[in-house]
């Protein structure tokens, strides 16, 4: 229990990261931060004391595995991360080149 | 063990990344953590996800790093800097005692319940005939996902090459007006 806990203390400050600061990237490392706390707990939730990855082998126990279901999801859940990533950091450089400032309350010039 | 040493690692390395007030410290800083989830995957027997975050880890590396080259800018603390702060930490703490209680509610780490996961791993080889279980999930059993993941980073390359776009199309007339 004490596992899944530390999990959330470091969802909670990434969190914190994006709530609190004010510079753009800072924002951006705060929902990364984030987005590898929920990976993370989701590959915890799948885990299987002594268990072993879920690749068949000829030597194989089958009811000795862990669940294999968590692991592909988050593998499709890392992909999109990058994805959103990538845009994040586009729209924050669109942002730098027009306004000069990563700082968000400076950016209050909301003309088209 | 190893995970939870690992996990108090990737923790320090949130709050450095969060803390520090060089930018590209904090986003190197934010890759070690990266890294260091891709060993606490190893560890908890997920190869393909290590591989995985590996090479996304080091790709959001170089996307940030870009971002930031030579854009630092001076922390600047005005405005209402406690009540800022006191906001977030009691929004955060909120969500720690909240999500307390709701663990409670979970199967304890290391014995989950498995009740879908019964399924593939019986059936998993004599379907699809893939002896990684991982890939015969989202290739074959839920190929739907990857459909929409792959929707997804479409779009998302379709945007990023939309914003990141010097400028627009113009008029013939209006480039001659320029040229004048």
């Amino acid at each position: 229990m004490l596992i899944y806990f530390l999990c959330l203390i470091l969802f909670a400050i990434g969190l914190y990261g994006i709530l609190r600061k004010r510079n753009i990237i800072k924002i951006i490392i705060g929902i990364l931060i984030a987005e590898y706390a929920v990976n993370l707990f989701f590959v915890l939730a799948g885990y299987r004391q002594e268990g072993r990855s879920p690749i068949f082998s000829p030597d194989q126990d089958i009811l000795n595995m862990v669940d294999p279901l968590p692991q592909a999801i988050v593998l499709t859940s890392i992909v999109i991360g990058l994805a959103v990533t990538a845009l994040i950091v586009g729209i924050a450089i669109r942002i730098y080149e027009k306004y000069g400032t990563f700082d968000v309350t400076k950016i209050n010039r909301l003309r088209g | 063990m190893i995970v939870y040493i690992l996990l108090i690692m990737m923790i320090i390395g949130a709050i450095a990344a969060i803390e520090m007030k060089d930018l590209i410290s904090s986003v190197i800083v934010v890759g070690a953590v990266g890294l260091a989830l891709s060993i606490v995957f190893l560890v908890l027997k997920a190869p393909d996800l290590a591989i995985t975050q590996l090479v996304v880890e080091i790709l959001c590396l170089i996307i940030l790093i870009r971002a930031t080259l030579k854009k630092d800018l001076p922390f600047s603390t005005t405005g209402r800097w406690f009540f800022n702060t006191t906001v977030a930490v009691v929004f955060a703490v909120t969500f720690l005692i909240l999500g307390f209680f709701c663990l409670h509610e979970l199967p304890h780490f290391g014995y989950p319940v498995m009740k879908v996961a019964k399924f593939y791993l019986d059936a998993g080889l004599s379907r699809t005939g893939a002896a990684n279980l991982v890939a015969s999930i989202i290739l074959d059993f839920r190929a739907y996902d990857t459909l929409g993941e792959a929707t997804v980073l479409f779009t998302a390359v379709v945007g990023v090459m939309a914003v990141m776009r010097k400028r627009g199309r113009k008029k013939v007339d209006e480039e001659i007006g320029e040229n004048d």
